[in-house]
Order: C-alpha cells, then structure tokens, then sequence
C-alpha cells in the first residue's frame, strides 16, 4: 500500500491512463500505451500483480505485455462490462512504489561460430567487427519486458539502435535451445528448440525452462538480464552442469 | 450392476493427428504456455457429460482420419463432434450416444462425412500426468498429454477408475436439436477489436462482406485465410500484445490468421476481430477448403449466446462433479 502522507502522489497515480479494449467475449486488453519504455511497462507489471492479487474466481489468465494487460476470464462468470469496471476500480499505484525490484540475472553466452550463426550479418549490418558486435550486446542492462511466442520466452530490451537489426525474411524452420537472437530494438533466448526468424548470436548453456521443476521458468517480466560472453571451454562445463 | 476395470486401450494405428486433450492449461499464459486443450470444447463437454465424467475430464481429439483402437476392457465410451464414420468391428458405432465397447473390439473410422474432429470420452477419463495443471497436449512444446505428442502405433491408453454406476449411462444421448450440423460453408459471429483503429471501415466492410477459405496451411495453433485483401490504415508499428483464441490476425499480405487452441499467448499482428466463445465449436470443425463468412456482434449479444448455448445443454445433460470429490 502507498503511504498515508503522500497525498500528491497518490493523486497522480489515480490519473494513470488506460485505456479497456474488447480481446473478443472472453478477455479484456487493458493499454497503457503504445511504445516500448520501461515506465509504460512498469505500470503494465503493476496492474497485472494488482489484478493477480485479488485472486477473482473465473479469472482464467493475467498476461502482462510490453504495453498492455490482456485478462482472459470464463465468460459463464464474468460479462465484460462487469469485469471493466471492477478493474477500473482497482487502486493503482505509481510504479516505482508498486514494482519490487527485479531479479538480475547474469546469463553466460557463447557469441558467434555454430552457435550465432547470424553474429557476422548483424556486426555487418551494425558496421561494426563481431567483437565490437558482441561487447555492444553485452553493454546493456536490459529489461525482462514480457514472456511470450513459446514457454519461458523472454523479450528483453532495448538493443541499441546499432544493432537493431531485423527479423530474418524466412524464419528458421528450428532454432536450437538457449539461442539469443536480435529481432529490431528487442533481444531474446529461446528456451525450447523452435521455429524462430530472429538474427542468432549467440547460445548460452544454462536452461530458462524446466519442465519438472516447480519454478519451471527462470525469468520473470520486470527482472533484468545481463549477457555474459564466455569461451568453448566454459560453456562446455556449463551445458555439463546443466545436464546433471 | 458390473463394476467396470479401467480402461485398457491398444493404439493399432494413430491416426492422421489423435491427441489426449482436455478443457485447457490455464494460469501460465503469462509464461508463454499456450493453452491448448479441445479445439471444440462444446463436443468435449457433451462426450464428458454423456459418460458420466466431470467436463474437464481428458478425452481424445481426432483429426479428419481417426485412429485404430483395440479395447482389451468393457469400456463406457461416447463419441461426438464430426462424423468420422466410426465403425466397432465392422458396425457403424452410433455418435452422441453414451455406448459399451466390449472387450477385444475394434474402434475403427474411415472417411470424414461432416466436420473435422471427433472426440472420444471413456468412463473415467484417459489417464495422463497433469502438467501445469492440465492433461492437454502441446505438440509444439512437448508438454502434456501422452508424452507430449500425438497418438502412434503401439500406444496402450489406460482409463482412471469410473463410479461403479456408469454403466447406467449406456444409451444416453443429446437430443437431436442440440447436435451441431456440420457444414461446409459457415457464418461466424466476430466482435471488432482490439486493433480496430489499425484498419479502416472499408476493411471491415470487406472482412464481413466476403468469403474467406480455410487454406491448407492451418492447424491447432491457426487457421490461414484466403480472401479478399485486409490492409492496415497507416504504416504505424504493431507491438507485440496478448492474443486470444478466435482472433482474427492481420499480418502483411492482408490474409488473416485465425488463432486457435494452440495459439502463442502473444502475437505481433494487429487484430481486427475476435470470433464469439459460442461459435469456437463451429469454428473448430473446419477443414481446409471451407468456407468462412464473418458477422458482426456485440460482446454483451455474443455473452448471452454462450450462456444460453450452456443452458440448453445443462436441461438436457447436467454437469458431473469432479470423481475425486
């Protein structure tokens, strides 16, 4: 809860923008905006836990995006408009009160060869040598903005603009485990091998998705991530510490 | 009354795409976990209902060429959905109809007649570990259902324990009026949005004014659509937002992507439309070459269509509580 004495805080929080948009007759999408920051998307993971917390019954999914709420419910208990206003009613906080501080996470990777087979087209596109390339990625503190497209999928942002290449013009038909690829301004690591049309740089060998595993998924939206280059040797012992 | 053992199912032959399947894995979408489970949860329910299960009791889902099953038990069964022309040792086998499959019997089908998937329910549900809270398989992650994947060859399928009073049901059917006609050519209902300030009125005028076809590339996870061409109003960027099953995705060529079970939790195309709950069973017995044609509706309309949908189905087949309670 925001504390009592902050009364124009708490002012300015009741103001927060969204906007309800019908997803069909079982869910809601409920904007904040539409770009990719990370103040939008702290209020987009504040409002998701908000909505979370009130443990509503046929409240089947809260999915958090770059900019955006999206609340699947059974449609046999909820009518939207009901639900509309319930959730405009829900106490909203400014997000640097609401948000716990994420996770940091260091993740090991192995950049370029057979395991970033992209790494010379996006340094090439970047005008920079793949060494440059790979310092350049592993300069930033990026963001977990959301999971999606497959368990356990992470969209971390921003890639700097140099390196913000495109998604590939036909997507590989598999794209190995713990591959980090570059699709524009935004980075990611799949967890489970795929079809995938993002630049691949690289690989890392530590697993995002555990199946057997009660905290199945390693990375939360509002947790950080920063990529660690490592050597052959080092990812070899790593997959092996992986494996067992 | 005879107490039935459970289930023990041969699998002969798989089929064309034979998957265990219940009513959705729910709560980790905001992992990235699609939610799969029956792509027509109308004919799962009745299948549920006729043999005495609880609705969310796993079944198998059957795709245009059904499976061969031999049944090593008596075993309680019900078919529904599309009509695959099943056969039991040779005898067409009656669909919508709670029957007894005797032990050493054969479950045969053959050619599609209506619809695309048939759903099998046995007497106590097909045993499979829940993952993540759910029995549904997702082939593309590997997760759930029969190790993750569809029926082959092989297989032995086990039943959980069914009350000692399912045999009771035998005979048991959906009237008549409630069983769903399967056609080649059909209307769904749509409710525009969420992206409707992406598309002009124009493209809206077009999407529900015109036939779209079921192409080939279509699956679990989306249909593609063939038609008349749907064009974004600027050139403003999508960001990547949540989807929903029956949402009508725009991506470049103008040929909309209608998402399914299988669909990603989210999706970087704009979407004009999002099909009604109600109409999703109708939706699901598509197959490539049928015809589409899209009419619009309010979400508080589509609301009542899909209550209405389930309370004719309570009057005549009540739910049954969860066996373990």
């Amino acid at each position: 809860m925001p504390p009592a004495n902050r009364p124009t805080r708490a002012h300015r929080a009741s103001r927060t923008v969204f906007r309800i948009l019908p997803l069909g007759d079982a869910a809601l999408t409920i904007e904040f905006g539409n770009e990719i920051n990370s103040e939008i998307n702290s209020r987009v993971v504040a409002f998701a836990t908000t909505v979370f917390d009130q443990h509503w019954q046929g409240i089947h999914d809260i999915v958090p995006t770059y900019r955006s709420v999206t609340v699947h419910f059974d449609p046999l208990q909820w009518d939207s408009a009901t639900l509309a206003k319930r959730l405009k009613a829900l106490p909203r906080r400014e997000p640097d009160q609401a948000e716990p501080p994420g996770i940091l996470h260091e993740i090991p990777v192995l950049y370029g060869g057979e395991w970033g087979q992209d790494l010379e087209e996006v340094a090439t596109f970047a005008g920079l040598q793949p060494a440059e390339a790979i310092a350049l990625h592993a300069s930033v503190l990026y963001r977990v903005y959301m999971l999606g497209f497959s368990p356990g999928f992470p969209y971390l942002g921003l890639v700097p603009g140099q390196l913000a290449m495109p998604r590939r013009a036909t997507p590989r038909t598999k794209v190995p485990a713990g591959s980090v690829g570059i699709a524009d301004r935004q980075t990611g690591i799949y967890p489970t091998a795929t079809p995938g049309g993002w630049q691949i740089i690289g690989r890392t060998p530590i697993s995002l998705y555990r199946k057997t595993r009660t905290n199945t998924f390693l990375l939360k939206p509002g947790d950080r991530v920063r990529f660690k280059p490592i050597v052959r040797d080092e990812f070899d012992q790593l997959s092996r510490e992986t494996e067992t | 009354m005879t107490e039935l053992q459970p289930a023990e199912i041969l699998v002969v032959k798989g089929g064309w795409l034979t998957t265990v399947q219940d009513l959705g894995r729910y709560g980790h979408q905001h992992d990235g976990v699609s939610v799969s489970g029956a792509m027509d949860s109308f004919s799962t329910i009745v299948a549920n209902r006729l043999v005495g299960n609880p609705d969310q009791a796993a079944v198998l889902e059957l795709t245009l060429k059904g499976p061969e099953l031999q049944f090593q038990q008596d075993t309680v069964v019900a078919i529904t959905g599309a009509d695959l022309s099943p056969t039991i040792d040779g005898h067409n086998a009656p669909t919508w109809e709670c029957i007894l499959i005797p032990r050493g019997s054969r479950l045969h089908f053959g050619l599609p007649r209506a619809g695309a998937r048939a759903y099998l329910a046995i007497a106590g549900g097909f045993k499979a570990l829940p993952v993540m809270g759910s029995r549904s398989t997702h082939w593309e992650s590997e997760t759930g259902g029969l190790r993750g994947r569809p029926l082959k060859q092989g297989d032995v399928l086990v039943g959980g324990k069914s009350e000692p009073l399912t045999t009771q049901q035998i005979g048991t059917t959906l009237p008549a009026p409630l069983c769903p006609r399967y056609e080649r050519s059909v209307a769904l209902r749509i409710i525009l949005g969420p992206q409707g300030d992406f598309f002009l009125k124009k493209s809206i005028t077009t999407l529900t004014g015109s036939f779209y076809t079921v192409s080939p590339q279509s699956n679990r996870m989306g249909y593609r659509l063939t038609g008349p061409k749907i064009s974004p109003k600027g050139s403003t960027p999508f960001i990547s937002d949540g989807t929903a099953t029956g949402a009508l995705q725009i991506p470049p060529d103008g040929q909309p992507i209608l998402l399914m079970a299988d669909r990603q939790t989210t999706g970087g195309y704009p979407k004009i439309a999002v099909v009604v709950s109600a109409d999703l069973p109708l939706a699901a017995q598509l197959a490539p070459g049928d015809r589409i044609r899209f009419v619009l509706c309010t979400v508080a309309h589509a609301q009542r269509l899909l209550r209405m949908q389930r309370a004719q189905l309570d009057a005549e087949l009540p739910p049954r509580k969860s066996l373990t309670s």
